[in-house]
């Protein structure tokens, strides 16, 4: 009989990396000095974010350059919650998913009448709103901003080490979860009708495909994600105010420079770009706004000449995946 | 005597997509002629006409315009040589008036005898409804405004992608009937038609494609109704 | 408040909804003519307004003489800028355009930052900036501000005339209807849209130089006024030049009334007005209705 297969050779190879990958930083606190305990952490934050961002542009062909609107709104939900109602850091992160993804529904209805380049800078407005109404929020420090109490902090485990080592795995388990949701939507049937809608919108439309409600839906689960990222960077960074919370550069330029770098449209590619900008920053960090300059020259670059990324030039050129994504159609050979 | 032509297409493959449309496909129009071209649905017709005015560019071969190679020249420089196209479906410009339609024909300023009058006196229907915007004629006046429009870059060789399409027999002589006046200072014209009748009391000189080939080709007197039959279906 | 100091209120939100209105014209113009929005439009208006402040110091002029030569630049900027980069992004898929923009916006940004620092600055016209002119008994406008609406309207008006009344006017308009037609007609369609980048940095240097005379303006203030623009554009409805003067005029009203009630809230209102009239009119209000 015939049937589908997804994995390849090179998916094989991938899911053991991974396999091996995790196992390999899960251990990190017992490896790793508190500076690359910290660096692993935001590394995997920004391949969580650059992969939410990548599922909504690259597959579902929503580009937003207002996703810090969720990043902060995830932040502001922890500090609020921790400050405001006594949760426990950790349950409140879990709580801001939801959260964001309810606050994403109204938001999505509305700028969803929006297309193209015009849907863009909407949710760029959103992002705005959401950081001017964060500055009137004086319980938590208005324009400003707040720190997180010591009450919360100590709250979370009883020493720093300890709660260094906390945040790190709750970094890497987010990540691990983020990116493993991913693969599982993708390889299910909304993933098809999603790689159908990035191929070729039209088409997907013609043959069937929802392609209003599925944009909905990924564009709402992506808030739900995003927002509880979002959540974690604050409770490492001990600190918010509306502009860290919703920055443009740091949530979204920096995002779409890994996705675009690593392969846009593709699974593998944030987390090659993420790499690949780490790499960047840790060798141009003194250059300060030269580097981000510099950051903007190399997107255009390969937006205009190596459109598919990094990942994707090996991806096309010899059929790799990393993951068992594809699937192919083994037809029995006759006896 | 071939090189002495105004056009002369040479041997070319031309795809639409990733489908060969026109296979090995020749033909030359000398100044001041008539040449028709016919066949059936998908033999390649239209496919030629965008070849020659630069909209697509044939993979093998050459087009030859005055001596001169155009076979990769884009289409606004196609034009400003001399080469204009009625498109096929008239496409004229939804946002503009009947006479911004003729204008912008005129835009490449060649020199010539076409001016915004004459074309009125050609087609006294158009100056009527000048001011109207485009989409508000009707099938056989759009197609008089794209020929206008083409005729006002003055050009010397003039392609006409089945003006006929779409449009009541009685409108479809109208427009032919004034093809005379048009053709008096030696410009040339190409005539892709599905009408036959028409095509062949129009042209002098005939080709017929057949899936993307030559199946024949002559003057319009000589060639017998079996033999284009036989070309047209590939019988 | 009195009745007369709320009519001062909508009066300035009248007055600088006009300078919103240019900025939102050179953002619709490009849009219209080739389906593109650009990301770095509110960068490049700072970046007019860095030019002019190069050109005042350097040649000693007031601001309003520098634009005699902040024009030009700008549009021979937005020239080769078209024509070098952004043609090759055009074309079915709508990231290229978009994702080249936004890395020109953060280039621009940065670029600025490095060569003129964080510092705030603002351009000193002179004496006209105290200025005031007397509109009716118990009404005074400032002469710059006025000058500046008066200058928007002229803009838009003019921007009208170039459409509908000239041969590049009408080739705008044949390219944005069918491009490969366009071509047919002998119009190099990249240079056409060249052209319209060209005038619409042209249209960014004039819109640079007031809100620098204005305003403060510093390196990062950029995506604010791309912001406006955009409002005033979805507010008015696409497609209408005039309608996006009056998109403009809302906004700038919007944010006058609710500056009025808390200083915090001005630009707030003015996004809260632009998300109701995307909730209730998502075509704006005066859009124009396709033939």
């Amino acid at each position: 009989m015939s049937r589908v297969e997804r994995a390849t050779r090179s998916s094989r190879i991938g899911v053991a990396l991974v396999a091996v990958a995790l196992i390999i930083l899960a251990l990190a606190p017992y490896w790793g000095d508190r500076q690359t305990l910290r660096l692993l952490a935001e590394m995997l934050t920004f391949a969580a974010l650059a992969s939410l961002w990548n599922l909504l542009a690259g597959y579902a062909g929503l580009v937003s350059v207002g996703q810090q609107a969720f990043v902060g709104l995830g932040g502001y939900l922890l500090f609020a919650l921790a400050i405001l109602l006594e949760v426990h850091p950790i349950p409140a992160i879990l709580i801001a998913g939801p959260i964001g993804a309810l606050v994403a529904i109204p938001v999505a209805l509305l700028i969803f009448r929006l297309r193209g380049a015009y849907f863009a800078i909407g949710t760029w407005v959103v992002a705005e709103v959401f950081r001017l109404l964060a500055s009137q929020i004086s319980v938590l420090g208005g324009g400003s901003g707040i720190s997180l109490p010591a009450a919360v902090v100590i709250a979370m485990a009883p020493n720093r080490q300890m709660r260094e080592f906390e945040i790190y795995w709750l970094a890497l388990a987010l990540t691990a979860v983020v990116l493993g949701a991913i693969v599982l939507l993708l390889r299910s049937r909304h993933g098809l009708a999603l790689t159908a809608i990035r191929d070729n919108e039209q088409a997907a439309q013609s043959n069937g495909i929802d392609v209003w409600r599925i944009k909905f839906i990924v564009y709402v689960l992506t808030a739900f994600g995003t927002s509880m990222i979002g959540a974690l960077i604050f409770l490492q960074k001990l600190r918010i105010s509306p502009d860290t919370a919703f920055s443009v550069n740091d949530w979204t330029a920096f995002v779409i420079f890994i996705t675009v770098s690593g392969g846009i449209g593709r699974i593998e590619g944030p987390v090659i770009g993420t790499i690949i900008f780490f790499v960047l920053r840790q060798t141009l960090a003194d250059l300060g706004s030269l580097y981000l300059l510099m950051m903007g020259a190399v997107a255009i670059a390969v937006m205009l000449w190596a459109p598919k990324g990094l990942w994707g030039i090996f991806a096309e050129r010899l059929g790799w995946q990393a993951m068992p994504l594809r699937r192919h159609l083994m037809l029995e050979k006759k006896p | 005597m071939r090189d002495a032509s105004l056009l002369n297409v040479k041997g070319i493959d031309a795809f639409y997509g990733d489908f060969q449309a026109l296979f090995d496909v020749s033909l030359s129009v000398d100044a001041g002629q008539i040449v028709a071209v016919i066949g059936a649905n998908g033999a390649g017709k239209s496919t030629l006409l965008k070849s020659i005015a630069g909209l697509t560019h044939p993979h093998r071969g050459e087009i030859l315009f005055g001596g001169a190679p155009i076979t990769n020249a884009p289409a606004f420089d196609v034009l400003n040589r001399g080469i204009a196209l009625v498109p096929e479906g008239r496409r004229l410009f939804p946002s503009l008036s009947v006479e911004e339609n003729l204008l912008i024909g005129g835009q490449s300023r060649r020199p010539g005898p076409w001016t915004l009058a004459r074309v009125y006196e050609l087609f006294p229907v158009l100056a009527e409804r000048r001011h109207l915007p485009a989409p508000a004629l009707s099938g056989g006046q759009q197609q008089m405004a794209a020929i206008g429009r083409a005729l006002m870059s003055n050009p010397r060789l003039l392609l006409c992608d089945e003006i006929s399409l779409g449009l009541a027999p009685i409108v479809v002589r109208e427009i032919y009937s004034r093809l005379p006046h048009v053709v008096t200072e030696g410009l040339s014209l190409i005539i892709v038609e599905q009408d036959i009748m028409q095509a062949l009391r129009a042209a002098s000189h005939v080709y017929c494609l057949q899936e993307g080939r030559v199946a024949l080709q002559g003057p319009a007197h000589a060639l017998t109704r079996e033999a284009i039959s036989a070309a047209y279906f590939g019988v | 408040m009195t009745a007369m100091q709320w009519f001062n209120v909508v009066l300035q939100g009248v007055l600088i909804g006009g300078l919103y209105a240019m900025f939102a014209s050179g953002l619709s113009l490009i849009f219209g003519v080739m389906r593109l929005v650009n990301i770095a439009h509110g960068d490049l208006i700072v970046l007019a307004a860095y030019i002019s402040l190069m050109v005042t110091q350097a040649l000693g002029v007031d601001p309003l003489t520098s634009l005699l030569l902040v024009v030009p630049i700008m549009a021979l900027i937005g020239y080769a800028l078209q024509r070098g980069l952004l043609n090759r992004t055009l074309g079915e898929d709508l990231l290229p355009p978009l994702l080249v923009t936004f890395g020109l916006s953060i280039i621009i940004q940065n670029g600025l930052l490095e060569l003129f620092t964080a510092d705030s600055r603002r351009l000193q016209a002179g004496a006209i900036e105290i200025q005031t002119i007397q509109l009716t008994q118990s009404v005074w406008v400032g002469a710059l501000p006025l000058i500046q609406f008066v200058v928007a309207v002229a803009v838009i008006a003019g921007l009208q005339a170039l459409f509908y009344k000239t041969a590049l006017g009408r080739a705008f308009r044949a390219t944005s209807d069918d491009q490969s037609v366009a071509q047919l007609m002998g119009l190099d369609t990249r240079h056409v849209f060249a052209m319209a980048m060209a005038l619409s940095l042209a249209i960014v240097a004039i819109a640079g130089v007031f809100l620098a005379i204005r305003t403060n303006f510093d390196p990062a203030i950029g995506p604010a006024r791309l912001i406006f623009g955009f409002e005033a554009v979805i507010i008015g409805g696409l497609g209408s030049m005039w309608g996006t003067l009056a998109g403009g005029i809302i906004l700038g009203i919007s944010q006058a009334i609710g500056a009025q009630i808390d200083p915090g809230w001005q630009l707030l209102a003015g996004h809260i007005v632009f998300l109701a009239i995307l909730a209730v009119r998502p075509q704006g209000l005066f859009p124009k209705v396709s033939g």
